[in-house]
């Protein structure tokens, strides 16, 4: 690791370890502009708007640079800005400039470094032949006018997902990103996690937008509108009304809801718990059948999905449990059968989620009632509740503090942090282990559950059994994982995996937002936790009384679900 | 599928490859005349292709040039379009990822400085600066403008007088340009579209090998105007022969014991057989032209006399004052200049190497020469010293390999020092300092850089620098001949500044140069003294070109000439060269395309037939 100082701007700056110029240049408090620069993704150089200039007038791209002792490099001089005006003239010459209809309008990053720059015409004329609109997935909206080709999402869905969906077709000038064989991505095995919509800089991938059946649903009398809020939605919301980076804003949330005429509101944690109690179950009950190991968790969607697309054979390694969206979904509409029969409403049940990929989930056959209507009629992203808050006007920290509806708005520490990787472990170890006191949950927070590699093992005592967890983020590293496995030179008892970078937290539903944000949030997670009145899921009485009252015959109806026979 | 598979080219790719060949050779055949923004957008269409896609600046920008400039040429521009064309292409230039796009976008930079009036006569007048004719490449290209076109015909008919015949029409000494001519009317030949140029310089030589003695035309009338000619080398002697047979007095006066200039005192006879240069001196001099020899204008006689004694002067006094390389012990014994060891040799004094260690310091054509006759005249060991590598030399790459293949040692990246001396102050060994090549110049040469290496010391007992010549300006600076540069200073024309009746060409006005720029500028001075003295003489010649025939168009081997074994002709002067067989010269002539008929040559720019 390069250790030394370098000049920015005639500005002294150490730099110890950083992987390129750019990251140093951040470092001392200079925003460089760039489109296709992802600190956890492979350095691609396309962009070339972090150029900058040594003192012998040279110009490169501060990405692909290396530090070096007593470098000096200037970031702003009149050549580069000139040459960063052009550049961003060029890529709006090749852009679908409908901004004000465009779904990213706002949160475009085309649009803010045009903005910043001063770029206010564009003297190119735009002929480019694009490929066609895509709306084929149940998560992402493909919309070729807009890709600048920055490669963001190619090297996110091959780099840090392990799936390569989408890859550049054709060259030069004619160069565009596609699935193999221009196919529709609902052809191809793509799993819904939608981080390449999350690091789209422009509108070319946005996340499949159903604020208007929301909408339509909430302003319907015959409606009932039920809405379950995920973990993670909580310390996201705020961001984007100057609430703070990680701050839990579940009351006030609830509040806006209830305004925006949502008829209920609970809190997805009861479904968590209930999943940890029936995964523990299941899990127990394996250890004493011998497997089949390692079991899965079986939470993210998006997981699931690629071991059915891709790896079938450990579809019998997944937990029969229902994801807590879905356990949450059928139980509400289980709960509102008989009231809407003496009303004559129909529940709606809409769940907030951090998550492209619930929308799939929700969409799933074995979601859906014998009438094929579905447990979770819709799913709204964080950054789609943000916008239908926006939309009605209302000031979120305004609002008045509102707790989650009764009977399924409370649950347990541990379901708050199944928003952050490592949490549904954590939260099945609490469950398991026998020791109820406090120093079994300061073991566990100390413990390789919580962190941020993104593969972690631990060994926990149960009974008999030294069971051996690991936790995985990043699909690719489940990947990998499965290898070793596969290999024989890794074996574990319980493996929990969530798709995205950093778990739900890092979602692809979630605002946009860098590596510092999401940990962040997921501080504000693990708060939530530490100020929860009860840590474990069975100390949840609604939902202990609940497992209570039901037959083994409902829980498996209720709460189960095979993936296999499909 | 294996962990690793061996390349091997695809069909395609074979194919492609053999496309960019063709293409190269197409770029080398583009005849002058073509709209140069035209062809900055061809270019750039074509690096525009090589692009992968993935930088913003290549990927975008290249294609947004591309339109911008075909909006100038189709007239749809603006003067702000040229603007931005600059600009956008600035930006790729130091923005984009690797060289195709930097340097595609350099092209239109390089463009635009190059010829920016031509993207503004497109702009505001819609028409192009270039010429608008398709001349004949050949043609054109001959800075005599030799109808070339022509005597490849005559020489595939077996008409060999009459292509001498038709090349003196602009050329008086064919014989010269048989054997050493540069050939620049070879570079652009449209038979490099299809396979490779005419062998010109060849057939030239086979005409002349086989035409037997051509007598010259008919002088005109004597018209009793009195023409003097300081320098008797090619420039000169062009000149007087067309004033000879347009009727002047001509005389001409040489410094030297012969005439020939540089044909005879820097070429070597190996190059060019002596007795050859004899006759075709001897041939021009047959139209009635006076020479005094052994006369230095300026010593002998003034130049200011000959100014009052003749009713015009042309100055062709070439370029033999040999240049110093300014390093220490440069003036020791044994340290000798290229133009002394060729002016001896040319007046057959011939220096004794036998058994010496020769060091020649330089890098061109003059430096071969020397390398070359220094093998022959015996000497144990030739090293050629010189500062870059052998591709940066301006020597022909066959003077270079001819040299080598005659057991010439090259020293390359190795800059002279100093010369070291014996007690007697004989020069025993150069000094050279090792070279690193570094950046190219703007003309897009490398420089060379001192290296970090030891100094090396290279033996030697006899040292020839061949680093270049000048001017010998005496005598003609005082008459107030204008100077610039260490060169007379005259126009295209040949006329010199404010001097009525003084025209002055060839090297002395060039600097060193080629025989046929010296040729051209003595044709080129004899029209105008001629219209100086009020005349207008017209050269012609009444040879009927054949007319042409489906000649060989498929692609074809370029039919080469060849030379004498090394390890025989090494060890004499006579001619090294190989003229091509009566079967050769036929066939090679039937490969001429004859751009005179076809394409636009039939129409204009094509055949001159008087001047």
């Amino acid at each position: 690791m390069a250790k030394g100082i370098m000049y920015i701007d005639g500005q002294r700056v150490p730099f110890d370890g950083e992987p390129n110029v750019l990251s140093v240049i951040r470092k001392a408090g200079i925003e460089m502009p760039t489109f296709c620069y992802y600190s956890d993704l492979s350095v691609y150089g396309a962009c070339r708007m972090c150029v900058v200039e040594d003192e012998r007038g040279k110009i490169d791209t501060s990405c692909s640079m290396q530090p070096r002792d007593g470098l000096k490099i200037r970031t702003n001089t009149a050549r580069l800005l000139k040459h960063r005006r052009m550049i961003l003239e060029l890529m709006l010459a090749s852009h679908n400039c409908n901004c004000a209809i465009c779904e990213k309008s706002g949160s475009c990053h085309l649009q803010e470094l045009a903005l910043q720059f001063g770029v206010r015409r564009v003297r190119f004329a735009d002929n480019r032949e694009v490929g066609a609109f895509d709306d084929s997935s149940p998560a992402v909206v493909r919309d070729p006018s807009k890709c600048i080709l920055c490669g963001d999402c190619v090297r996110v869905c091959e780099e840090s997902i392990g799936m390569g969906i989408i890859d550049f077709a054709k060259r030069g000038y004619n160069m565009q990103v596609m699935p193999a064989f221009g196919r529709k991505l609902s052809e191809t095995n793509c799993i819904s996690c939608g981080q390449c919509s999350a690091v789209c800089p422009t509108g070319a991938i946005t996340v499949y937008n159903q604020i208007g059946p929301a909408w339509r649903a909430i302003h319907d009398p015959s409606k009932r509108v039920v809405v379950q809020i995920a973990p993670a939605v909580r310390v996201a919301v705020g961001e984007a009304f100057g609430l703070g980076q990680g701050a839990n804003v579940l009351y006030q949330l609830v509040s806006a809801l209830k305004c925006m005429g949502v008829d209920e509101v609970y809190d997805t944690i009861f479904g968590a718990d209930l999943t940890t109690i029936e995964e523990s179950n299941e899990f127990l009950q394996r250890v004493k059948n011998g497997g089949p190991f390692p079991m899965f968790t079986s939470c993210c969607p998006a997981w699931v999905k690629y071991l059915e697309n891709e790896n079938p054979k450990y579809l019998r390694n997944i937990s029969t449990c229902k994801s807590p969206m879905e356990m949450f979904g059928a139980l509400v509409k289980q709960k509102y059968k008989e009231k809407d029969a003496e009303d004559g409403r129909t529940t709606f049940h809409i769940a907030l989620m951090p998550c492209t990929a619930k929308k799939m989930e929700a969409a799933r056959p074995q979601f859906k009632d014998e009438n094929g209507n579905p447990d979770v009629d819709l799913v709204l992203t964080t950054q789609e509740v943000i916008d239908m808050i926006k939309e009605s006007g209302i000031q979120l920290g305004e609002m008045e503090y509102e707790s989650p509806d009764l009977p399924f708005g409370l649950g347990s520490g541990s379901a708050m942090i199944y928003g952050t990787t490592g949490g549904v472990a954590e939260a099945v170890a609490r469950h398991c282990l026998p020791d109820k006191s406090k120093n079994t949950l300061r073991e566990l927070e100390f413990s390789p559950l919580r962190g941020e590699d993104s593969i972690r093992e631990a060994t926990l005592q149960v009974g008999d059994l030294e069971v051996r967890i690991a936790v995985v983020h990043g699909l690719i590293n489940a990947q990998k994982l499965l290898k070793e496995i596969e290999e024989g030179r890794a074996m574990y008892h319980l493996i929990e995996v969530m798709t995205c970078v950093g778990g739900c937290v890092g979602g692809a539903g979630q605002p946009y937002g860098r590596k510092a944000i999401k940990d962040q949030r997921r501080e504000g997670l693990y708060q939530a936790d530490r100020s929860a009145p009860f840590k474990r899921a069975e100390y949840n009485p609604g939902a202990t009384s609940l497992l209570e009252s039901m037959d083994e015959h409902t829980k498996h109806h209720l709460l189960h679900v095979s993936y296999l026979d499909n | 599928m294996s962990r690793l598979d061996i390349k091997s080219p695809s069909k395609a790719q074979t194919v492609v490859d053999n496309l960019y060949r063709d293409v190269e050779r197409r770029i080398a055949a583009s005849p002058p005349g073509l709209c140069p923004v035209d062809m900055n957008l061809s270019f750039l269409q074509l690096c525009h292709a090589q692009s992968c896609g993935k930088c913003v600046p290549c990927r975008i920008g290249l294609g947004q040039l591309s339109k911008l400039m075909a909006q100038v040429l189709d007239g749809t521009g603006t003067m702000e379009t040229i603007n931005i064309i600059e600009k956008t292409a600035r930006t790729i230039v130091n923005t984009a990822d690797c060289a195709i796009g930097r340097d595609a976008a350099r092209l239109v930079v390089d463009g635009l400085e190059g010829f920016r009036d031509d993207y503004e006569e497109h702009v505001k007048h819609h028409r192009c600066l270039a010429a608008l004719q398709n001349p004949v490449p050949c043609v054109s290209l001959c800075p005599a403008g030799v109808d070339i076109p022509g005597y490849m015909a005559l020489v595939g008919e077996g008409r060999y007088a009459d292509a001498v015949r038709l090349i003196r029409k602009d050329n008086p000494m064919p014989v010269a340009c048989a054997y050493i001519c540069e050939h620049p009317c070879e570079a652009r030949c449209r038979r490099n579209m299809i396979d490779d140029a005419i062998n010109i310089r060849g057939l030239k030589r086979y005409a002349v090998d086989h035409a037997g003695v051509v007598p010259n035309p008919e002088n005109a009338p004597s018209t009793g105007k009195k023409v003097a000619i300081i320098g008797g080398g090619p420039s000169g002697l062009s000149c007087a022969y067309y004033l000879s047979l347009m009727g002047h007095k001509v005389t001409i006066y040489e410094e030297r014991d012969k005439l020939g200039g540089m044909l005879r005192y820097g070429i070597p006879a190996y190059r060019f057989p002596r007795q050859k240069l004899d006759e075709e001196i001897a041939s021009i001099l047959s139209t009635g032209i006076e020479v005094h020899t052994g006369i230095t204008v300026g010593r002998d006689i003034t130049f200011d006399k000959l100014q009052r004694d003749y009713d015009c002067l042309y100055i062709a006094i070439g370029a033999h004052q040999d240049k110093k390389t300014g390093i220490p012990g440069e003036d020791s014994k044994n340290v000798m200049s290229a133009v002394e060891m060729l002016r001896a040799i040319g007046d057959e004094k011939m220096p004794d190497f036998t058994g010496k260690k020769v060091v020649v310091i330089g890098g061109g054509n003059v430096a071969m020469d020397v390398t070359r006759s220094a093998i022959r005249l015996g000497a144990d060991k030739v090293t050629c010293v010189y500062r870059r590598r052998i591709e940066d030399m301006t020597a022909l790459p066959d003077e270079i390999s001819g040299a080598l293949a005659e057991g010439a040692e090259l020293m390359t990246l190795a800059a002279p020092v100093r010369i070291e001396a014996d007690d007697n102050g004989v020069a025993s060994a150069l000094w050279v300092q090792p070279q690193l090549i570094g950046e190219s110049d703007k003309a897009g040469r490398p420089r060379p850089n001192k290296a970090a290496l030891d100094e090396v010391r290279v033996p030697a007992d006899i040292i020839v620098v061949a680093i270049g010549q000048g001017i010998e300006i005496q005598g003609f600076t005082q008459a107030g001949v204008p100077i610039k540069r260490g060169t007379f200073v005259a126009d295209s024309a040949t006329s010199v500044g404010d001097m009525d009746n003084v025209f002055a060409g060839g090297d002395c006005v060039t600097g060193p140069a080629t025989a046929i720029r010296a040729i051209a500028a003595g044709k080129v001075a004899a029209a105008n003294i001629d219209e100086h003295l009020g005349f207008h003489h017209e050269i012609r010649v009444d040879v009927e070109v054949p007319a042409p025939k489906l000649n060989n168009r498929p692609p074809h081997g370029r039919i080469n000439t060849t030379e004498r074994e090394a390890c025989e002709r090494k060890h004499d002067f006579e001619d090294i060269e190989c003229g091509l067989t009566e079967e050769g010269a036929c066939t090679e002539a039937s490969r001429c395309l004859r751009c005179d008929h076809f394409g636009y040559g039939i129409f204009k720019g094509g055949r001159i037939e008087k001047w």
